[in-house]
């Protein structure tokens, strides 16, 4: 169970390779978290990944999922909750492409929005049931400041997180009320291995802030959550900003 | 949560009428619709879950509300005063005990009372002044039911001399995991295994209940202050003895050589002859009147109750009380239950709610208390309600939370950063000094820590896998603490 601050004992991280996910879940094997479940395709790093966490004291046990095989969703993601209750499902797989080769190769410019898009809107439903049927818990979907106006750098990335963030949005309101709470993160440029090599964005942060934004958005029961916060300003800035100027700006 | 959800209608005094039907709180939208699933949440407002709610009215209702209740099973619920998630039942069902609300039987030569558990304290108090009795016992509230005081075995500002609730129960009808109805009487596993037991033996359905004789409803009352801490204790430690009902408020925000600056409020039921000769009470000494203000809005901004607000609150508590006075009569509402007379205040605290903590430390372990009130005070924890009382003998429940020592309770805001972690920090203290945190008010407590701080928990707990092996009374609180 959660106790008064929101802190979960049980973590279940979707995409447990994710640094975002792994940073989360030390900071919250720090506070309650005794039981951890790693969610990703298997492979040295999750296992890596699930002995750093057991050092740390905490339960961790590693499940196979693949974003991209939505019709296994109902059975590798169900038989966790059959173990025992879930207090928080942090939702932190996704990929990033790469803009030129995708724009070149449409297929795997689909294979991005399959990830984040479509394998989300799975694995969110099927843990969303989960999690209302137990009556409680948090589901945490790690979106993105790309989500909230598509730019030329991006755009393939950027839609595949709009389309996720419209999706948790609706998924938040559908459970209001049903003692499951739904908490979008937009984190701006985070920097990991995943943005390694390419060029920081104003406004750069890490996989720890964000993971203490999460903690906070817990406490808080917040429904959005910006890292760091100054990008909500920034952002309802920008998305207002007309296209013909939006091009020429350096974002 | 809407603060015009479910649970605070659960929280208002049910006596005289039922409860209306607790509103759907599930959205139609939902992917599964759990159409009677409302959220419930303890009186600090922190951690809702959803359940399902079930209000029995007779005992045949009871049974088979325990028996239908589904695989994430119930638990029994009062009047939702708990602060913490003791009453609450994710995914599975809550018992609401207020339609069980019959008071049964009173002998007013011996003292006694046979009544539901759903029976309020208030309710008893309405009964039971006119005849010349009193609950044994009475926390700061009225509003918690007789099943309540027993789950939560609650004590009050008599506990150096009375011990808490269940050491005046004589009898109680409990409904265990199997559908049965069990009669227990004191000294048996099964009586203190469930005095404070948290409503997870079972569901408590009616008590006999010995009771405090008073010749009137009014209290004479002693107030004085205390400087600092050390004045405190050496006041209490010194002249308890001499009162039946004895509390300290602490101002936790004075800092330096004012820390734990308080004041001592004690008193005893007032004699008839202690009224003045042509006072209005003298016609009527067993009256019960007690007075309540409007409710709390139902929205109140975050944030209220910062250091500055609460700093002058207490500051002008602190002033506003006589440096000495004795003798001064009190209302029975006044004296037990200042706060009873604002319904819903613990709406105040805004929408993130506000946990309380409340702790034991043994006689001799005053050293451990010191720094734990020199800590709460340097870190500034805007507690407007904090109260130092001392614990006689310590009651046979299993899990009862008094033992004999010092006990604080204090207040503070859930939003506050880092508190979390502060207070695992004062734990470890507490654990340190043999003492222990109050499950009635937990909402918040490391699992680990629990069986340092209750010696009989593998008692208790084994006395649960026998009489409820399949787990049908079940709490969130359960669920986090492993009990």
């Amino acid at each position: 169970m959660k106790d008064a601050f929101g802190t979960p004992q049980s973590l279940l991280v979707l995409g447990g390779t994710s640094e975002i996910g792994l940073a989360t879940a030390r900071r919250l094997v720090a506070r309650r978290t005794r039981t951890v479940w790693l969610a990703g395709r298997p492979s040295p790093d999750l296992e890596k990944a699930a002995a750093a966490l057991r050092d740390m004291g905490a339960d961790v046990r590693t499940v196979a999922f693949d974003a991209l095989d939505p019709e296994s969703h109902e059975e590798s993601l169900g038989k966790i909750f059959t173990e025992g209750d879930i207090d928080m499902v942090l939702l932190a797989f996704g990929i990033l492409g790469d803009q030129a080769r995708d724009e070149d190769e449409p297929l795997s410019a689909v294979r991005v929005a399959q990830t984040n898009y479509t394998g989300a809107v799975s694995a969110g439903l099927v843990c969303a049931r989960a999690l209302q049927s137990q009556g409680h818990g948090s589901l945490v979907v790690l979106s993105s400041v790309a989500g909230e106006r598509a730019r030329r750098s991006n755009f393939i990335y950027g839609s595949s997180k709009a389309g996720l963030d419209a999706f948790s949005q609706g998924l938040g309101d559908a459970l209001h009320g049903t003692g499951v709470h739904v908490m979008v993160v937009r984190p701006g440029f985070v920097r990991s291995k995943m943005t390694a090599g390419l060029e920081e964005a104003p406004m750069a942060t890490t996989p720890d802030a964000v993971a203490e934004a999460i903690e906070t958005g817990l406490r808080r029961r917040s429904e959005t959550v910006w890292v760091p916060g100054a990008l909500r300003v920034v952002m309802s800035a920008l998305r207002h900003a007309p296209r013909p100027l939006f091009r020429r700006l350096p974002v | 949560m809407p603060a015009d959800s479910p649970t605070d209608s659960l929280a208002t005094p049910s006596t005289g009428s039922p409860v209306p039907p607790a509103p759907v709180a599930t959205s139609d939208a939902a992917p599964v619709a759990a159409s009677d699933a409302v959220s419930v949440s303890g009186w600090g407002r922190t951690a809702p879950t959803t359940a399902r709610l079930v209000r029995p009215r007779t005992q045949e209702e009871a049974v088979a509300a325990v028996r239908g209740c589904g695989e994430r099973g119930g638990i029994p619920r009062g009047l939702g005063r708990a602060y913490g998630d003791a009453a609450q039942n994710a995914g599975g069902a809550v018992f609401d005990m207020t339609g069980l609300d019959r008071v049964r039987a009173i002998d007013a030569d011996a003292g006694t009372v046979v009544c539901d558990a759903g029976v309020s304290l208030h309710r008893l108090m309405e009964v039971l002044l006119p005849l010349g009795w009193f609950v044994p016992v009475t926390p700061g509230t009225r509003y918690v039911t007789v099943g309540g005081a027993i789950g939560a075995d609650i004590h009050g500002k008599n506990h150096h001399v009375s011990g808490s609730f269940s050491r005046h129960v004589l009898a109680m009808d409990l409904l265990t995991a199997d559908g049965t109805v069990h009669t227990v009487t004191p000294g048996t596993p099964l009586f203190d295994a469930s005095a404070g037991g948290m409503g997870l033996t079972g569901m408590i359905l009616s008590a006999t209940v010995q009771l405090q004789p008073v010749e009137t409803s009014l209290m004479s009352v002693d107030t004085e202050r205390a400087t600092d801490l050390d004045d405190l204790m050496a006041r209490l430690a010194a002249t308890d003895h001499r009162y039946r009902y004895s509390v300290a408020w602490i101002d936790l925000l004075a800092r330096g050589a004012a820390m734990g600056r308080s004041v001592l409020t004690r008193g005893d039921h007032a004699p008839l002859d202690a009224l003045p000769a042509r006072a209005r009470a003298r016609r009527a000494p067993l009256a019960f009147r007690p007075g309540q203000l409007p409710a709390a809005p139902s929205f109140v901004p975050e944030g209220l109750l910062g250091k500055a607000s609460v700093g002058l609150f207490n500051e002008l508590w602190y002033r506003k009380a006589p440096r000495s006075r004795t003798g001064e009569l009190q209302k029975i509402s006044t004296f037990f239950h200042p706060l009873d007379g604002v319904p819903h205040w613990n709406r105040v605290y805004g929408r993130s709610g506000f946990v309380q903590y409340q702790f034991v430390v043994g006689y001799g372990k005053e050293e451990a208390l010191r720094h734990i009130v020199r800590r709460i005070s340097e870190r500034g924890c805007p507690s407007f309600l904090a109260v130092l009382k001392r614990f006689g003998e310590g009651d046979p429940g299993w899990l009862s939370f008094p033992m004999p020592g010092w006990t604080l309770a204090l207040d503070i805001p859930a939003n506050l950063p880092g508190l979390g972690a502060f207070l695992d920090e004062l734990d470890e203290e507490v654990a340190a000094a043999e003492g222990r945190v109050y499950l009635a008010k937990d909402s918040r407590l490391r699992p680990e820590m629990l069986a340092a701080m209750y010696p009989r928990l593998d008692d208790f707990r084994a006395l649960r896998a026998d009489l409820d092996p399949r787990g049908v009374f079940r709490s969130d609180l359960s669920r986090r603490l492993a009990l």
